[in-house]
């Protein structure tokens, strides 16, 4: 009976726990969030169970079946239990086995969502769209990393920012390019991420769902000034994107944003500047240079 | 030796504390010389440690330069792997695969004090990158190209250079112990001792030095590319040159996932020999524990991938390596579960060691769900090189590693230096340490929840709390390391006398008096009679058990 209770109670608690994993993430901006959200959630509760019936085991044990002060002697010899070791291999193997194959449910959708694999830049087919090609919508913006800044460009508007504004709702391919080291695009509230690998364009979808001021943050080392190297990721309607592509054409071209640029000139002038650095790329001519100070929802 | 008595040869050796710092080939000096080295190390990675985490513990960068703080990480990581945690285990191996197999020293007792030698010799290599031109390596334990490969000082001798030839020399000494390791396991058992009657640290040893050997090509290749992109101009890597960067991410983690087991398995070892010590009872399925480590060791070379899923690998690869991931969670729930089994119902005794093993067992299981979330591809999409990671690969390697060989140094200390270890202090220690690394390591999940990356010299103001918090464990945990300092110096200097077995264990090791002889059991080697851990069964683990007994007592 207070096993049952026990178990009850544990899984209860771990429902609960799945619940609250939503909230341990950043908003769901864009059409991966709930699908990753979700199964994270679906984690956490199974984990929670898993470690809360372990730890259980384990404090009962010591509350329970601490040696006497005085007493010397062994316990009971009991070396293993056939029936009770395949029981313990084959549970979890089930287990883990179901959340491989819902994760690769997810997975598959998230590739539907986006193809992730590398186009080659060799490959002109590929380079236009490649085998995905049919999936393809018709916005594409080209984003350029550098160490250390991000550049973010509209060719069919002639529009170059160091924001990236995007439509909510609508699904964009990005041509994901890296002009010295391995950068890292990942937008925290979009749950996506992808590797910019020098000497290859990658495509890559993805389709925002909330309107809002999101972090894009450099999350392969890229070097020095590599913890700077952030940008802002702007979702709007379409009306108001469509407004910020036709006023960014008319301004002119102007230093966009690098931290690393400013911090490298003050560095140089201090006596003892650190270690040795790569310097950092100009900062890119945009239209649009943005600001790395505004308040963002994540 | 032959015209020793019995007797005799039990007299515990009273050698001079020069030979610590001798070219000496006996396995148990060789082992305290890791030992103590490896520590003195960790002492200095720790306080590489103190100075990231007082980095981060405001969002701005304003304790030290972007690149000092690069460069302190990357030695952070490179000096805790490199200089303490792999020296530390094999001064382990050292110290118990010859006493637990009867065996008088290792296989090839002067490879492995050059084996030993080579460690000072690359640590001070690598320390020197701090004062060249320059300053050390600064890309990361892990040194992907083309960071690695920039060299701004432009100069042929300089941090990463040295990085990388220190590493190399590390795989060169980890071959040469891997190899004597794994010829002293299958060739130099006491007599009856066949493989399922051999300690389960034994096996878990013998499977992490098997994954050293054929992981370990892998990495030392890869580095030796590196540095010829580097010095040399070659375009391995080098993506103008026609070379690939994510060819050096295959390389590296092909070896380094597998390091993460060649690190804890023979630390489930530990937990193997002690839980049944100080639980009086058997260890539950000592046969599936024995082979769920050479599982492990056959899956452990298969999931690579699962580190770089956003460097833009096929949907199929994904799926693969999660598959194979996920897998690894069963042999190592086995492990758990025997654990678990072997303390139910015992007779516990929660002395320092066991203390230590209850700790890091919790820490483990801990990490072993995230880990499996890591596993999975689209949660790990998001967290991937965020300090989610982080979090999980300290609970790892400090919560249940560092946790187990602290538990293993204060379970053995007596036998190897004859003076026991005080238990007070101990308990200080574990207390400071259970407390200090799950105050410093558990924040690092939410914040990579939220999309805090890894490796960040600042960070944004939202992630200012759990940064503090995580600050606050480290710190304690580096206060934490003074009660131990002090125990082991206080305790060997002037300790109380150890007697041979002073925790009643069972095991060819607490046959020999504490310290043991130089060559161990020397012409009496025993004939094991039973399997390890008889604790309640009555069964003698050697043929006639009493008269090693007897000896020690007259010793």
């Amino acid at each position: 009976m207070a096993l049952a209770i026990s178990v009850v109670a544990l899984v209860a608690a771990s429902w609960w726990m799945g619940q609250q994993a939503y909230h341990w993430m950043p908003v769901q901006a864009s059409t991966a969030a709930p699908l990753v959200d979700g199964l994270f959630s679906f984690e956490t509760a199974l984990g929670t169970f898993v470690f809360g019936a372990v730890v259980a085991v384990m404090l009962w044990v010591v509350v329970m079946h601490r040696a006497d002060k005085y007493d010397e002697s062994d316990a009971v010899p009991i070396e293993g239990n056939t029936r009770l070791e395949v029981i313990w291999t084959v549970i979890p193997l089930v287990v883990v086995m179901a959340i491989a194959v819902y994760a690769m449910r997810v997975n598959t959708t998230l590739g539907v969502l986006g193809p992730m694999e590398h186009i080659h830049m060799a490959d002109a087919r590929e380079e236009q769209g490649g085998f995905a090609g049919d999936r393809l919508p018709t916005e594409q913006v080209e984003v350029i990393s550098r160490q250390w800044s991000w550049e973010f460009r509209y060719p069919q508007d002639h529009v170059s920012s160091s924001e990236l504004h995007l439509a909510v709702d609508q699904p964009v391919t990005l041509r994901l390019v890296s002009e010295d080291v391995i950068h890292g695009f990942f937008i925290p509230a979009f749950r996506l991420k992808q590797d910019l690998i020098p000497g290859r364009a990658i495509n890559f979808n993805i389709t925002p769902t909330r309107e809002g001021r999101y972090r894009l943050r450099d999350s392969q080392f890229s070097g020095t000034w590599f913890a700077a190297n952030q940008a802002d990721v702007v979702v709007e309607s379409e009306e108001t994107y469509k407004a910020w592509l036709k006023n960014a054409a008319t301004q002119p071209l102007q230093p966009g944003l690098s931290d690393a640029v400013g911090q490298y000139e003050a560095r140089k002038k201090l006596k003892n500047p650190g270690w040795a650095t790569v310097p950092p790329a100009p900062p890119p001519q945009v239209n649009v240079p943005g600001s790395n100070t505004l308040p963002h929802d994540a | 030796m032959t015209s020793a008595t019995f007797s005799e040869n039990f007299q515990p050796e009273q050698g001079s504390w020069k030979r610590y710092f001798s070219f000496n080939t006996d396995a148990k000096v060789i082992g305290i010389q890791y030992i103590v080295l490896a520590f003195f190390y960790f002492l200095i990675g720790g306080l590489l440690a103190m100075i990231i985490r007082g980095e981060l513990i405001t969002p701005a960068s304003d304790l030290v330069d972007r690149s000092v703080y690069n460069g302190i990480y990357t030695m952070h990581g490179t000096i805790m792997l490199f200089l303490f945690i792999f020296p530390v285990l094999n001064g382990l191996n050292n110290l118990l695969i010859p006493t637990m197999i009867g065996a008088p020293d290792m296989a090839f007792p002067r490879l492995n004090a050059v084996a030993f030698w080579l460690v000072p010799i690359f640590g001070t290599l690598l320390i020197s990158s701090f004062f060249v031109p320059g300053g050390p390596a600064y890309s990361g334990w892990w040194s992907f190209p083309p960071v690695s490969i920039q060299n701004p000082i432009g100069t042929f001798v300089n941090g990463q250079g040295l990085w990388i030839t220190a590493v190399a020399l590390s795989g060169v000494s980890s071959i040469m112990g891997a190899i004597n390791f794994v010829t002293t396991i299958l060739r130099m058992r006491a007599p009856g001792m066949g493989l399922f009657k051999m300690p389960i640290f034994c096996w878990t040893a013998l499977a992490a030095q098997c994954l050293q050997l054929v992981g370990l090509p892998a990495l030392t290749g890869g580095a030796l590319m590196l540095l010829m992109d580097l010095s040399f101009g070659t375009s391995f890597y080098r993506a103008e040159g026609g070379g690939d960067p994510v060819l050096y991410q295959h390389f590296f983690w092909f070896y380094s996932h597998p390091a993460v087991y060649v690190i804890i398995l023979p630390v489930f070892g530990i937990f193997s020999e002690l839980f049944p010590v100080y639980s009086r009872k058997p260890l539950f399925g000592y046969v599936y524990v024995a082979l769920a480590s050479f599982i492990i060791d056959f899956l452990g070379l298969i999931v690579w991938v699962h580190h770089i899923f956003p460097s833009g690998v096929a949907q199929w690869m994904r799926n693969f390596f999660m598959f194979s991931t996920m897998l690894i969670a069963v042999p190592t729930g086995v492990k758990v579960f025997a654990w678990l089994g072997t303390i139910w119902r015992g007779k516990l005794r929660l002395t320092t060691p066991m203390l230590f093993c209850l700790g890091g067992l919790f820490n483990f299981v801990f990490a072993g769900i995230t880990g499996i979330m890591l596993a999975t591809v689209p949660i790990d999409i998001h967290v991937s090189n965020t300090y989610f990671v982080v979090g999980h690969f300290h609970y790892v390697i400090y919560g249940a590693a560092v946790m187990g060989i602290f538990a293993a140094i204060y379970h053995w200390f007596p036998k190897f230096t004859g003076r026991m270890p005080y238990e007070g202090l101990g308990k200080l220690h574990f207390a400071l340490t259970f407390i200090g690394a799950n105050l410093n390591f558990l924040p690092m999940h939410p914040l990579g929840l939220m999309g805090m990356p890894r490796r960040v010299s600042s960070y944004d103001p939202e992630f200012a709390f759990w940064n503090v918090l995580a600050s606050l464990g480290a710190f304690l945990l580096g206060v934490s390391i003074i009660p131990f300092l002090l125990n082991m110096i206080s305790s060997w200097v002037r300790g109380e006398k150890a007697p041979a077995n002073p925790w009643n264990a069972i095991g060819l090791e607490w046959l020999l008096p504490s310290p043991p002889h130089e060559d161990n059991f020397g012409d009496f080697v025993p004939t094991v009679i039973s399997r390890p851990y008889g604790y309640g069964s009555g069964l003698p683990l050697v043929e006639n058990q009493a008269a090693y007994e007897q000896a020690l007592k007259e010793n």
